[in-house]
């Protein structure tokens, strides 16, 4: 006898079930419904006029450039695009190479690039065709990881070698002709918001490890120093530490070393999330078994190779939901650097509402700020949902 | 250091936690190819007793010699001991990150330096030996307890150890995989390496010991071939307990 399969019934699967199941299930589940949409209906209706009929949109359009870099010279503007093809093409590459688990941030990256361009083009601004390099080159990079040899170990060196070189590209050198050095006094905007993002995290994560390392060290002296800065910083604001960064560290510096305001910033910010970090590391190293310590001794590995290959591997694996927390955390404390006097997004929002020409476009300015931060977290989060799925975090 | 026939030497051991006094004076000399089952209550000190000879655990007083070495603070000393006495845990303690080969190549690659094909090569011999060559590329949570315990037999055999010391190896078993694993160590046991175990399978002890060795309170009560211990035990301690696992 042959088994015959059948296609569920119309009303137990699919979406019309789920409507039924969850939202008419009952007379009074019903009524809650309709409520429930008239209330966001009448919420919303005044919110969605305003935006059609009294918003003056302008003032976002005619700043967009403002709100994306700052003061960042406008003759400069192609380092930028420059920077946003190699980061598709990096995230074009890690999508052929390490397949699932870079698919949630490569399918974000393509998708906004390609409404980017749609927008753009919509609007007729000219950087249509900037997004639609940048798509086009994240497919092509794709293809290339997909056949490339030692293609992992390879696309880590182009990760960490992406990092320095996007700082060298933005900030320019006296030594490379095409490349004048920019002042950095003069980056703003989402541009800093993201460049402080990224190096806060990343810098602080290998020093986070660290100090979670040598908070469990049997050697008192480590041990203390760390629990002592650990609890240290995170008995403080990072508005503290962030004046602290900008006035008291050149205090400590030799005299001929004054670094820039943003790199104190971005100082500021390494040193206060890699306390968060290091407590976040801990928790992983807390959740792994003692009988991996052994198993590792009794094979003969030193103290330092197991830590590096079975016990941080394991740890920090379990802590990747912690880990993005922490960086959609500092992403939005970034915001605080307009206390010592750096642009970022939302302080540039303040400077175009001075705009005489702008005057009381409040709202405009700060939904779209909104829109901004929400974004990106957004796209954070899925991303790192399907990095967490393709590490089987809680799993195997 | 006399008799280079003997692989280990404990003379008058003793060990503390706080101030529980778990091991009481052991001395034991284990020959070079001898199969050695160490059994007894829970909590008799003998798990702690053979994590002592790797020094997972420290002893605080007496000397324990591996094969001519002294078991001291001396962390050099003590990393060339380890690689040269393998242990199977109760519970597997296989690396869950990795895969069954990276399990069994990872020590001989990083701590011996051996080449990675020749490592590899290694591993699968190993694997056929223990029966599983086809679970190479699977995860440790993919597998059986059975398996993943020989993973583990593989895993310690892969650095070519002089000793073998098994704690309670299946304890943690589903009865079903308990033959598996000690048909494993059985053939182990006949090809002439040294193994210390603590079991309570008295099937296998009965067929490969060479001595038994029975451990009361942190001492070592009685100690005897396998026929002596199971037909003529002297002391009545050990009549009690082979009483209570032999007969249920």
């Amino acid at each position: 006898m042959t088994t015959v399969e059948i296609k569920p019934p119309i009303l137990v699967v699919g979406p019309l079930a789920w409507l039924r199941k969850n939202l008419f299930s009952t007379w009074y589940n019903a009524l809650f419904t309709f409520v429930a949409l008239w209330a966001l209906y009448s919420f919303l209706q005044p919110a969605l006029l305003w935006s059609q009929t009294e918003a003056r949109w302008g003032v976002i359009e005619a700043n967009l450039t403002l709100f994306m870099i700052g003061q960042y010279p406008r003759e400069q503007l192609w380092r930028v695009w420059l920077v946003i093809y190699l980061l598709a093409g990096l995230i074009g590459l890690s999508w052929g190479v390490w397949k699932d688990a870079a698919r949630g941030f490569a399918v974000i990256g393509l998708g906004a690039g390609a409404a980017f361009a749609l927008l753009c083009f919509f609007f007729g601004w000219e950087s249509w065709s900037h997004w639609l390099i940048a798509c086009t080159t994240l497919l092509i990079l794709y293809l290339v990881g997909r056949y490339l040899p030692y293609a992992s170990f390879l696309t880590t060196v182009c990760w960490i070698l992406y990092f320095p070189g996007v700082f060298l590209l933005i900030a320019g050198s006296a030594r490379i002709a095409s490349l004048p050095p920019v002042e950095m006094g003069a980056w703003g905007g989402l541009l800093l918001t993201l460049l402080l993002t990224i190096v806060g995290n990343f810098g602080s994560l290998p020093l986070g490890v660290l100090l979670a390392l040598g908070r469990r060290s049997k050697l008192p002296i480590v041990k203390y120093f760390c629990i002592g800065y650990i609890e240290i910083i995170r008995g403080v604001p990072l508005v503290t530490i962030l004046y602290m960064a900008d006035i008291l560290l050149p205090l400590f510096l030799p005299v001929d070393v004054r670094p820039d305001r943003v790199l104190r910033a971005m100082m500021g910010f390494i040193l206060f999330e890699a306390a968060y970090q290091a407590e976040n590391v801990r928790g992983g190293l807390q959740s792994i078994n003692r009988g991996q310590y052994e198993a590792a001794q009794a094979l003969g590995l030193s103290g330092t190779l197991s830590t590096v290959l079975i016990i941080l591997p394991q740890a920090l694996r379990a802590v990747v939901p912690a880990l993005f927390n922490s960086f959609i955390s500092l992403f939005k404390d970034t915001s605080l650097v307009a206390i010592i006097g750096l642009f970022d997004v939302l302080r540039i929002g303040r400077s175009v509402l001075a705009q005489s020409e702008w005057l009381g476009t409040h709202r405009e300015v700060f939904l779209f700020a909104f829109f901004i931060y929400w974004g990106f977290n957004l796209a954070f989060t899925y991303g790192s949902r399907r990095v967490e799925e393709a590490l089987g975090v809680g799993k195997r | 250091m006399n008799d280079t026939n003997e692989i280990i030497v404990c003379r008058d051991v003793h060990k503390w936690y706080d101030s529980f006094h778990v091991l009481k004076g052991i001395n034991l000399t284990v020959k070079r190819r001898e199969v050695v089952v160490v059994f007894g209550p829970s909590g008799s000190g003998k798990s702690t007793f053979i994590r002592c000879i790797n020094r997972l655990e420290e002893h605080q007083r007496g000397h324990i010699f591996v094969d001519g070495v002294e078991l001291t603070n001396d962390i050099r000393n003590i990393e060339t001991i380890r690689s040269e006495v393998g242990m199977v845990f109760q519970q597997f303690n296989l690396f869950p990150h990795l895969t069954v080969i990276q399990n069994i190549t990872l020590a001989p690659f990083w701590v011996r330096r051996t080449p990675k094909e020749k490592s590899r090569e290694l591993a699968m011999q190993l694997l056929t030996r223990v029966g599983i060559p086809e679970q190479a590329d699977k995860y440790p949570g993919q597998l059986s307890g059975g398996q993943q315990q020989r993973v583990a037999i593989a895993r310690a055999l892969a650095m070519q150890p002089r000793i073998m010391l098994f704690d309670e190896p299946t304890s943690a078993l589903d009865p079903e995989m308990i033959k598996e694993v000690l048909d494993v160590m059985t053939e182990l046991a006949q090809s002439g390496m040294t193994i210390v175990a603590v079991t309570h399978e008295m099937g296998f002890a009965r067929a490969v010991a060479d001595r038994m060795i029975f451990f009361d309170k942190g001492e070592i009560v009685e100690q005897g071939a396998p026929d002596q211990i199971f037909n003529n035990p002297q002391n009545d301690r050990t009549k009690l307990f082979l009483s209570q696992i032999l007969n249920h």
